[in-house]
């Protein structure tokens, strides 16, 4: 096995005549945490998809663990947590449901949850707080808790690399520090940890790394460094920067 | 008449047992698989895949081969128009369904107007239930079956897609191939229940019962026992009414379907218009937390 967890190499994606991500590489190692930081449009989702092999590179690849994303993928390691507009809050599963779907390749067909399963489930709502609510339908949570029964669900699943899409758009301030929190212990765990963010104050807290990302990527290392306002100015355009930073 | 003639006497007629068998057959089959249709968003792809059936059944009522067969190829072929069409023109998706199955639907309709045959192939059309026959009854038990069992086997994998294709790809299953399993049941369960109710009501059978425990229930476990009882039970008093009333069966199955569905739209205990606002009223009584949940509503950003 390699040591590093994701490695994106060159990778340009086309879709027609749109240039989407242009040589973008990427790596990072495990137990690290990387703040993936764009304006919408800088290819931010294109390269989540492409990591987790919904976007086929037009060029380049993409190595987990040192092996293709599909054995990544066969063996559970890649945990996905969607942004908010991806998820039907009205579908009827409790978040007990949701979270057994991280255990979902882990059962054999017909994949009738065992022992094991119900104790991973049980563990994992117990580590982001969502015991008490185990039972709720997941639209009935808030921003937050509908957030972390996500994590849960990487949890249960046991993933080691973890891909989160803007988890902190609709959460407030204390569910944001508790899931900032949580993804600290699991990088210190060993687990590998991709988050795209708006939210340019929370980072340095959170991130180990940093990428800025306008189709490619415009800088990257410490959190501080990359927020470097010279940085932010060519990402976002200066007009954005200020509200960016005040807000 | 009293009630236990009522619902006895049409029972002496043969053709009424095997209307009653197919009915309850059709209407489990359509609504177990309407549950994942509508949590989809599928309903119009039922409508679609529902009436693009119909040259393939004619067809294999020419060629003499079990009318799934004819049902299953023309139901992808009309998913893969329609696909086609939308990915490689400018045309939206529901123009693409819309174009695609009435031209199937009408290919169909020519074709039963120059094919001669014995049984009325307008049966197919329109649905026959008082005229099904031994060999069509076989015919639908064993697909509704073999249909049924699949769902069962295959139902946690279908609602994870449902819920969320990009995990179960994440988690190295494959949505694309789950998507194209639930579509070739979707043909085959139109076969099934056109025997019923014809192509034109398919839709009906393939979207109330789930829209309905949709309404009253939050757990899909629940909503797969709720849909086919309620199904079942609108069809058989369908059948009954119209025996009684003297009107078309399956048209009449359909309705009573509607009326259920306004029934639970209005007065489901949760999610009904009028059962919310009972709910909310006694809830704000004994629970201030509990009644204004943010369901269905994004939290704010």
């Amino acid at each position: 096995m390699s040591e590093l967890a994701i490695e994106v190499d060159d990778v340009t994606v086309r879709y027609g005549e749109v240039l989407a991500l242009d040589g973008v590489c990427l790596t990072l190692a495990p137990g690290r945490v990387c703040g993936l930081v764009g304006m919408n449009g800088s290819g931010k989702s294109t390269l989540f998809k492409t990591i987790v092999g919904l976007v086929k590179p037009t060029t380049g690849t993409v190595r987990l663990y040192g092996d293709s994303p599909r054995a990544a993928r066969r063996a559970g390691l890649l945990g996905y947590v969607p942004q908010s507009e991806d998820v039907d809050w009205t579908f009827p599963l409790t978040v007990r449901d949701v979270v057994l779907t991280g255990r979902h390749g882990r059962m054999g067909f017909p994949r009738r949850p065992r022992r094991a399963d119900r104790e991973a489930v049980a563990r994992a709502l117990e580590r982001v707080q969502l015991t008490d609510l185990a039972d709720r339908q997941i639209g009935a949570l808030s921003g937050g808790q509908r957030k972390r029964a996500f994590v849960a669900r990487a949890l249960a699943q046991e993933a080691t690399l973890l891909l989160l899409d803007e988890p902190f758009a609709g959460v407030d301030k204390r569910s944001e520090s508790a899931i900032t929190e949580l993804l600290r212990e699991l990088a210190a765990e060993g687990a590998a940890i991709l988050v795209s963010t708006h939210d340019l104050h929370a980072l340095p807290g959170l991130a180990d790394e940093a990428a800025l990302l306008m189709r490619k990527v415009l800088a990257r290392g410490e959190p501080e460094e990359v927020l470097r306002p010279e940085n932010l100015a060519a990402a976002f355009g200066l007009d954005v920067l200020n509200r960016e930073v005040s807000s | 008449m009293n009630p236990v003639d009522y619902l006895v006497e049409p029972l002496g007629y043969e053709f009424m047992v095997r209307a009653l068998i197919t009915t309850v057959a059709a209407a489990g089959v359509c609504a177990v698989l309407s549950c994942w249709l509508v949590l989809i968003g599928w309903s119009l792809m039922g409508d679609a895949v529902s009436h693009a059936v119909l040259p393939g059944v004619v067809l294999a009522y020419i060629a003499g081969l079990p009318f799934a067969v004819g049902a299953v190829v023309f139901g992808f072929a009309a998913v893969g128009a329609i696909g086609l069409v939308r990915e490689t023109s400018r045309v939206k998706e529901d123009a693409a369904i819309g174009i695609v199955f009435t031209t199937f639907f009408a290919a169909g309709l020519v074709l039963v107007s120059v094919t001669p045959s014995q049984t009325d192939l307008n049966h197919i059309v329109f649905g026959n239930l008082l005229g099904v026959d031994r060999g069509e009854l076989i015919q639908v038990l064993a697909l509704a079956g073999f249909t049924l069992l699949a769902l069962m086997l295959l139902r946690r994998d279908f609602t994870l897609y449902a819920f969320d294709p990009t995990h179960a790809h994440a988690i190295g299953l494959n949505p694309r191939l789950l998507g194209s399993a639930l579509l070739g049941l979707l043909a085959l369960t139109a076969v099934v229940a056109l025997q019923a109710v014809g192509v034109v009501l398919v839709v009906a059978m393939l979207i109330i019962p789930g829209a309905t425990a949709y309404l009253l229930t939050d757990r899909f476990q629940r909503m797969l026992l709720i849909a086919p009882a309620v199904s079942i039970g609108a069809a058989v008093t369908g059948l009954y009414l119209s025996y009684h009333l003297d009107t078309a069966s399956g048209a009449m199955i359909v309705v009573v379907q509607g009326v259920v569905f306004v029934l639970a739209y209005l007065f489901a205990p949760k999610h009904g218009v009028i059962g919310r606002r009972l709910a909310a009223n006694r809830n704000r009584a004994v629970d201030p937390n509990g009644a204004d949940s943010p369901q269905g509503l994004r939290a704010p950003r």
